[in-house]
């Protein structure tokens, strides 16, 4: 099984590579792009840590294959330094005790920002709702669920 | 866990994804949005040599009404479906189920032809789908042919698709006027596969009242002239007598979850 060329544009920087068919989009960003923010849990869709941006909306990386998102336009967390709803996220998640080990959060970030964008109406419940897909061990939601309200009331004014 | 070794294309059209699939001798796959076969081939319950990739051929995005039906590409995903980007046939049916389909990542990602094609009992689309009377379209080497989804969808994970074909598209009917339809999933945790689901539709000015009811454990279960079943108050004797008659199995616990939900899909009726 040859390698196959791709090329992809990875927070803003262009990337080209040849890569395995067989290797996930995540395992890419971590292992040869050393982009460890990017967290690894079940590897089969269900816990949500490995959500990255691809093309401009949230998606697993463990089951994106890095050779079908040739051409792709991908975001991680380590993406995010300007974006001002991320800044405004990351003061809200410290403040809300919305992370204790930090294990989901890049992830829980990623999709928490496009809470805020997309649904700038949301309340407690819908925020809940959207946030089913990302599994936390150690916070309970309710400080993560708290920093995203906080954010939504302060961006509502 | 990694998957095994397998190679992968991305041709430029449906012709060129057929030729690769007709390939004797290679266990070749169709791949669109990975949502199923991601997780199946990292957990190796599945180890093909070729993946070919359908994702964004054209006649799979397309989406566009004639002749009084939905022509939907089979690559269109649940998200566009949740968010109107592409055409409603359906007075919001449709995109009332995909937004209960998984999570908002998994929906950005997944299809509506991979669900079909992929035909777990206990997913959204089989049930809708067969509630709203629609065909599959499906593309091989000698033509296209439609398959209604009470053919298409033979059992748990068995459809009438061939190793060498491609769902191209699904063919919806566009809901009357004065059509009216019904959705409910039984689920413990919200996006998680469904234990139970029930679909409804009423179009008094096309083919009447017809049910579906999914997560039996093989094909979903389409009851056509259902208007019996509609009579206010709610016999829920006689639904699960129907249900046990039409083969749904399982112990008392699972006859009254999929009654539940058939009640419930009755009483959204609107
Ligand atoms: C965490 C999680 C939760 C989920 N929850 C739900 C849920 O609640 N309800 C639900 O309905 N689904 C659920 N799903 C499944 C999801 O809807 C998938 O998107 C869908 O089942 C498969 O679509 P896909 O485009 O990703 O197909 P793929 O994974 O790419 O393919 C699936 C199968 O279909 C075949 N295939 C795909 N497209 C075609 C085509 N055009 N022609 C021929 N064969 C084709 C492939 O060869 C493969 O065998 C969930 C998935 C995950 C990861
Ligand atoms: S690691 Fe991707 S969803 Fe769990
Ligand atoms: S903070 Fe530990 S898993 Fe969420």
């Amino acid at each position: 099984m040859s390698a196959k060329p791709i090329a992809m544009s990875i927070n803003g920087r262009k990337v080209e590579a040849a890569v395995e068919p067989r290797l996930s989009l995540a395992d890419y960003l971590r292992e040869h792009l050393l982009l460890t923010g990017t967290h690894l849990g079940c590897e089969h869709g269900v816990c949500g840590a490995c959500t990255i941006m691809i093309d401009g909306a949230p998606a697993r990386s463990c089951i994106a294959l890095a050779v079908a998102c040739d051409g792709a336009e991908i975001r991680t967390i380590e993406g995010f330094d300007d974006d001002p709803a991320m800044a405004e996220l990351r003061l809200a998640f410290g403040e809300c005790h919305g992370l204790q080990c930090g294990y989901c959060t890049p992830a829980m970030l990623i999709v928490a920002r496009d809470i805020v964008l997309r649904l700038p109406e949301a309340d407690e419940a819908r925020i809940r709702v959207e946030l089913s897909g990302n599994l936390c061990r150690c916070t309970g939601y309710v400080g993560i669920v708290k920093a995203i309200r906080q954010v939504l009331d302060k961006r509502r004014g | 866990m990694k998957a095994a070794r397998f190679d992968y294309e991305r041709p430029a059209n449906l012709d060129a994804a057929l030729a690769l699939l007709g390939n004797e001798g290679a266990f070749a796959k169709v791949l669109a949005g990975g949502q199923s076969l991601g997780p199946m081939l990292n957990l190796r319950l599945v180890r093909p040599d070729l993946l070919v990739d359908v994702r964004r051929i054209p006649e799979l995005t397309q989406a566009a009404t004639h002749d009084g039906a939905l022509i939907l590409g089979a690559a269109t995903t649940h998200a566009a479906i949740e968010d109107g980007r592409v055409p409603d046939a359906t007075r919001g049916m449709m995109a009332a189920v995909a937004s209960g389909i998984a999570y908002r990542p998994v929906r950005n990602r997944g299809t509506i032809g991979g669900s079909l094609a992929h035909a777990d009992p206990a997913a959204d689309w089989p049930t809708c789908l067969a509630a709203l009377g629609a065909e599959a379209l499906i593309a091989g080497a000698r033509g296209q042919r439609a398959v209604p989804m009470r053919e298409f969808l033979a059992s748990a994970f068995e459809t009438s698709l061939r190793a060498d074909e491609i769902l191209e598209a699904v063919r919806v009917p566009v809901l009357s006027a004065r059509a009216r339809w019904g959705f409910y999933k039984v689920c413990r945790k919200t996006g998680e596969f469904a234990q139970g689901i029930a679909a409804v539709v009423d179009d008094p000015e096309r083919a009447g009242a017809r049910v579906a009811v999914g997560a039996t454990g093989s094909a979903p279960i389409i009851i056509e002239d259902a208007g019996a079943l509609l009579r206010r108050p709610f016999d829920a004797g006689a639904a699960a007598r129907l249900l046990r008659e039409r083969g749904l199995g399982g112990d008392e616990i699972d006859m009254q979850i999929h009654v539940a939900a058939l009640k419930r899909a009755i009483l959204r009726l609107h």
